[in-house]
């Protein structure tokens, strides 16, 4: 028998398994990683220590795309950028044009864009908390979640046309008036949708398995998580009380009341429950946009900046010839550069916009909110186990388009 | 609140009081400061840290590509306070090979941003221990956002059946990407033979450079 001509030492040494440092390939194409992330980790063991994300897969030149392309045109680029939240994103160009175009829009114009800008608060939220459900192993969220998503992207479909890629928002309104009883199907969504949430949230912040997955994991400190460039949710949840809403507001922010939770512990259940919250506060301001908004007109009136309406066009040349030229030279802008942001439902939004006078930027930089959280993906994921790491994830709220631009 | 306005005047002139830089302005309500770039680490501390500037968070950091200048680059830092409620953008200006110091020792986040201005402009950064591309390709060679990249690129990429492989070529387009001029009488951006008393007045703005094509390879 050979176990019997061993010597004693070298049979004992035969049964320690040495484990030593490796490194693990997470994507680019992996469920758990929200898009095409690559993430190298390193490992010992099960344990993660270092954390270098790949990004860029997604990569499709936008800002490039831009500077070839007029201020029209480019409103649609928005949508594919963070394709969760297509208006907030636009909702960003429109106003950096705007400011610098100079131009005011009218009053139902802004309550309309206050009104989507939640909408597509809670259908970012909703597709964020359940699939970072799902990511973790709960997946009755999700199930229930993407149906509620569908009322909304309805909501979408009967404004703009589209359920995703809206291409609504328009520098100097929007692109036209919402249609006769959307206001009252969103008023009774908005009746219902707060118990929604109630029965969502009974199936995960109460629930044993979800807060062993993620109560202190990943926690990011207040200071830390301002050295890392944060912003949003993620940045509230480590008890920085700060929102572009309230402390920069933009349409008509100003004039609603609705309230901001804070987390205290900046770990990936308190950015959860911030999200969670923060839906039902949407739902108290999309209540209050449908009772104050007015009728009225939905874009600036002057011509040069948006097309006359189609009626008019049939009878008179000069609304002929501004439509025509609306839609092939567009409007120039005056040179200048804004750094415009906006609370997009992840954090500060931000678009960059130096325009030289003519019809195109001529650079508009797009500051993506999900690229400076997965930067602190090393410090977050530093020492955790590996399922912790798709925790981390899921917590961060990231889309590729956004990112990789 | 105080009147924005008066608000963004007061910090234009505190920031414009600090060592290294030339010149501050107020645009669109928005402060900018046109900095130094060799003394640029130390203007950023004394913003981060003093606390009538305490801009605790760099939210963002990009380049703008000006090739008619001699220093061609604009690298922008678009800063944040979150205790004080103001922004500033600090502006400093480089060229492509001289490097601009870099602040990730002081804003960690400042990493990625800067490879990301190296990756699309080649804009160099002193003290920036990681500075890989970040957005293009593994092995992608050129920087896209460069006035003078050409929109279509260099080579496009596609997966050879009877290779197996994914293969990189020269760019070949069906249809030439068409450029119209737009600077037309309608909104009187040039000015027109016989104009110049109505149009003298008006600023003189650049385009967009024309494209060169695709370089044969």
């Amino acid at each position: 028998m050979s176990d019997n001509i061993l010597p004693e030492s070298e049979a004992k040494r035969q049964h320690v398994v040495e484990i030593d440092s490796h490194a693990i390939n997470f994507g680019p194409q992996h469920p758990a990683a929200h898009g095409v992330l690559r993430l190298i980790l390193e490992m010992d063991g099960e344990v993660v220590e270092r954390a270098d994300p790949h990004v860029g897969f997604l990569h499709r030149g936008t800002e490039k795309l831009m500077e070839y392309r007029t201020y029209i045109q480019n409103v649609p680029y928005f949508d594919r950028l963070d394709y969760v939240s297509p208006m907030c994103e636009e909702h960003t160009f429109v106003l950096a044009v705007e400011k610098l175009l100079g131009i005011t829009v009218p009053e139902r114009a802004q309550w309309i864009r206050t009104l989507f800008a939640e909408i597509t608060r809670v259908l970012n939220h909703l597709l964020n908390v359940t699939t970072y459900a799902l990511d973790v192993g709960a997946i009755t969220p999700s199930l229930w979640g993407f149906e509620e998503r569908e009322k909304l992207m309805e909501f979408y479909e009967a404004a703009s046309g589209a359920r995703l890629h809206s291409n609504y928002y328009r520098p100097g309104g929007v692109n036209r008036d919402l249609p006769v009883g959307l206001t009252e199907r969103i008023a009774e969504w908005a009746e219902t949708f707060p118990k929604f949430v109630d029965e969502l949230e009974e199936l995960l912040t109460a629930n044993r398995i979800w807060k062993q997955r993620t109560v202190d994991i990943g926690i990011m400190s207040a200071e830390d998580a301002l050295a890392w460039g944060w912003c949003g949710p993620c940045l509230r949840a480590s008890g920085v009380p700060w929102d572009l809403r309230r402390s920069q507001p933009y349409d008509k922010y100003a004039e609603v009341d609705f309230q901001i939770p804070v987390g205290r512990h900046g770990d990936c259940y308190d950015r959860y429950l911030v999200r969670l919250w923060e839906m039902r506060e949407s739902v108290k301001i999309i209540r209050q946009c449908l009772a104050k908004m007015k009728p009225g007109p939905t874009k600036v009136m002057d011509n040069k900046f948006s097309p006359p309406r189609r009626a008019e066009m049939k009878r008179s040349m000069e609304a002929l010839i501004h439509h025509f030229k609306h839609f092939t030279e567009g409007f120039h802008v005056p040179p200048g550069a804004t750094y415009t942001a906006t609370e997009s439902p992840k954090g500060e939004f931000a678009v960059y916009l130096v325009a030289d006078g003519t019809n195109k930027p001529y650079r508009c930089k797009i500051r993506p909110t999900g690229f400076a959280f997965l930067q602190a993906m090393d410090v977050l994921s530093k020492r955790h186990m590996l399922a912790d790491a798709v925790a981390i994830i899921g917590s961060l709220d990231i889309v590729f388009g956004e990112i990789d631009r | 609140m105080a009147d924005p306005e008066t608000a963004a005047e007061a910090l234009a002139r505190e920031v414009g009081t600090l060592p290294g830089v030339h010149s501050t302005r107020v645009e669109h309500g928005e402060v900018i400061a046109d900095a130094d770039r060799d003394t640029l680490v130390a203007l950023m501390t004394t913003l981060r840290d003093d606390p009538r500037f305490a801009f605790e968070q760099l939210m963002d950091l990009c380049g703008v590509d000006w090739p008619d200048r001699t220093e061609r680059f604009d690298v922008v830092y678009n800063l944040l306070s979150v205790s004080l409620n103001q922004r500033l953008r600090v502006i400093a200006a480089t060229d492509e090979s001289t490097a601009v110091p870099s602040v990730c020792g002081l804003w960690p986040c400042a990493t990625w941003w800067e490879r990301e201005a190296w990756d699309l402009f080649g804009i160099l950064f002193a003290g920036q221990p990681d500075l890989r591309r970040i957005l293009t390709d593994y092995g992608f060679e050129g920087h896209p956002l460069r006035k003078d990249f050409p929109l279509t690129g260099y080579v496009e990429v596609r997966y050879d059946e009877d290779r197996k492989q994914v293969v990189y070529e020269p760019v070949k387009l069906t249809q030439d990407w068409r450029t119209f001029d737009f600077v037309s009488p309608w909104e009187g951006v040039t000015t027109l033979p016989g104009d110049e008393k109505v149009y003298g007045a008006r600023t003189k703005v650049t385009r967009n450079p024309p494209q060169p094509p695709p370089e044969k390879s």
